[in-house]
């Protein structure tokens, strides 16, 4: 069964392939070897007790995060809003200066660079797109390589490239302006100026937010399309837990300004933290849980053949769609394809229970002993 | 009423109205970086955004004849005092229009620019500045309207323009004159109305505006 979920392939590894290379940002302002897409690899980045205060007196907006970001993880920071998500991203490109502590990009502390040539090295994109309504889609997305000061034959290129790989074709929509265009499309161009450089880092501030559902999961594929192709390092902000489950190879939950859990999207739905995690994500309710994880998470080796008249499901979907599946065809167990549609496993009650049960039972006693300490 | 008077010195009324033009557009020169400078002083700091617009706005109710007759004991007659005027009256529009014009432009759109990698001078020149043209330029084109309307005054006082030829013809009771020096104004207000107003329609963001879906 086919089902809305339609992620290209679930990230059954939570954990990106290690990199064998690395872009590494070099000292004359330019991104290392920008015309190779295969090459380009992303940054690691290193929070160390990053603190920032606004004003002089309240609450730090962000408290003491500290933060380790693997070269070409897709990092979800995840939480409430207020919870200082935005504004920890934001001091990455420095938009806001931390009040205290260290952010390094591949070993170079960002506050050592100048502001302008850092951010030119690093993708932004934000919500309702944030293209400049007076230039054309053509110019919108040739701002940085403007900036950079490419010619004019290799940054008109690399346009008609970063257009066509967001899906729009340039002969239509490249003389056209932002309000032209729906929300979707303004949202494809937005992420393809922040593609333009080919940057190693890209800071995603709730980019999707403002869509409808449809189009939000759309461009949620193709943006994982894209960052496997190209592997930076993403960091996306989101309060949409579904979102964030789709897409990251760790979710970092936060709550005022501190880190409460990071770990992978399966863990943080089957294992919460504590309350506030589990109250976030919707863990306590088995129902809400399985649509968040995986067919893959209750997948079993097929133990004998498989004949052809029995139910199958893609290894896209989630456990939800699955045991529905289960009970509308009324049979023992479901094939779960792989993504060329052969089987690869086999999926039955016993195994779903499994799978979501080892989710119920460790964190409720977790969640208790952390709040009584 | 006639016609008799353009008809005779056609060549004296257009001379005048150069002369006219060439007031306004003088006034309108210095009077230009005084709106900036007010004008991004109070996009800047807040502080001094309420007393400046409320100061220009007080002045600008001064009736004009009265700014005239109390700038003629120290700047005596002719272009000078009529000059001095113009420059206040046309505060008013530009430097409230240059507010209006950068204020309205969107933060988040600024931040983006900033995002990107532009430095506060991009930011101004590329993005600010073009987004907050359209008003900006519809300042210039009220104050200029404004300024060719008051610059009538000078005929009182002995500067050139128009204004000669209206008062001359008041002053002879000579209607014919009048209504040469009528049409001419008129013409000219509008000229120079409808070319701002195009002015404005070719700005980059008028374009896209107008673009439509």
């Amino acid at each position: 069964m086919e089902t809305g979920y339609d992620h290209q392939s679930y990230p059954v590894c939570m954990f990106p392939p290690p990199r064998t290379r690395r872009c590494a940002i070099n000292g004359n302002g330019h991104v290392a070897d920008p015309r190779s897409d295969a090459s380009h690899r992303g940054s690691a980045i290193r929070l160390n007790d990053v603190v920032k205060t606004y004003g002089s007196a309240g609450r730090p907006a962000v408290d003491g995060v500290s933060l380790d970001i693997a070269p070409g993880e897709f990092i979800v920071l995840l939480g409430p809003s207020g919870c200082g998500k935005t504004t920890l991203l934001k001091m990455i490109n420095r938009l806001f200066e931390p009040t205290a502590g260290t952010i390094r990009i591949d070993d170079m502390e960002v506050r050592d660079l100048p502001a302008p040539a850092l951010r030119r090295k690093i993708g932004y994109v934000i919500q309702q797109s944030g293209l400049f309504p007076h230039m054309k889609i053509r110019d919108n997305v040739a701002v940085v390589p403007r900036l950079l000061k490419w010619d004019k034959k290799r940054t008109r290129d690399r346009v008609n490239e970063l257009l066509e790989l967001v899906g729009l074709p340039p002969d239509a929509y490249g003389g056209r302006y932002p309000n032209q265009l729906s929300g979707g499309e303004q949202q494809r161009v937005g992420l393809a100026r922040a593609l333009a450089a080919e940057p190693s880092t890209m800071l995603m501030d709730e980019p999707f937010g403002a869509l409808d559902a449809i189009t939000r999961t759309r461009l949620q594929d193709e943006l994982h399309r894209i960052h496997r192709q190209f592997q930076q390092t993403i960091l996306f902000v989101t309060h949409d837990v579904e979102e964030a489950v789709r897409l990251a190879d760790r979710i970092v939950v936060m709550r005022d300004g501190k880190i409460v859990q990071v770990a992978a999207p399966l863990e943080i739905v089957s294992r919460p933290a504590d309350d506030f995690v589990a109250d976030l994500v919707g863990a306590r309710d088995v129902l809400r849980r399985m649509s968040l994880m995986p067919v893959s998470a209750a997948t079993e080796p097929i133990p004998d053949g498989v004949e052809d008249s029995e139910p199958t499901i893609s290894g896209r979907a989630v456990l939800r769609d699955a045991l529905g599946h289960l009970v509308d065809s009324e049979a023992a167990r479901l094939v779960v394809l792989d993504p060329d549609g052969a089987p690869h496993g086999v999926l039955t009650l016993a195994s779903v229970q499994r799978a979501t049960s080892m989710a119920t039972s460790e964190p409720t006693s977790q969640v208790t002993e952390v709040h009584r300490s | 009423m006639d016609l008799q008077y353009l008809q005779r010195n056609w060549s004296v009324v257009l001379d005048r109205t150069v002369e006219h033009m060439q007031l306004s557009l003088l006034a309108l020169a210095i009077s230009l970086p005084i709106a900036i400078l007010l004008g991004i002083l109070a996009v800047r700091f807040e502080r001094l955004r309420f007393p400046i617009l409320t100061a220009i706005g007080v002045l600008y109710t001064i009736p004009s004849l009265v700014v005239l007759v109390f700038l003629i004991p120290s700047q005596g007659i002719g272009n000078r005092p009529i000059l001095i005027m113009l420059v206040i009256y046309a505060q008013l529009f530009l430097v409230r229009n240059i507010v209006t014009g950068l204020r309205n432009v969107d933060p988040a759109t600024l931040e983006a620019a900033r995002g990107v990698g532009m430095t506060a001078p991009q930011v101004f020149g590329r993005v600010w500045l073009p987004l907050a043209l359209p008003v900006i330029i519809a300042g210039i084109r009220i104050a200029l309207v404004t300024i060719i309307g008051l610059a009538v005054f000078g005929g009182l006082i002995s500067a050139g323009g128009l204004g000669r030829i209206l008062f001359e013809g008041i002053g002879r009771n000579y209607p014919s004159m009048v209504l040469a020096g009528i049409i001419a104004i008129t013409a000219l207000s509008l000229v120079v109305d409808l070319s701002l107003r195009a002015l404005e329609r070719l700005t980059p963001v008028s374009r896209a505006l107008r673009s439509g879906r």
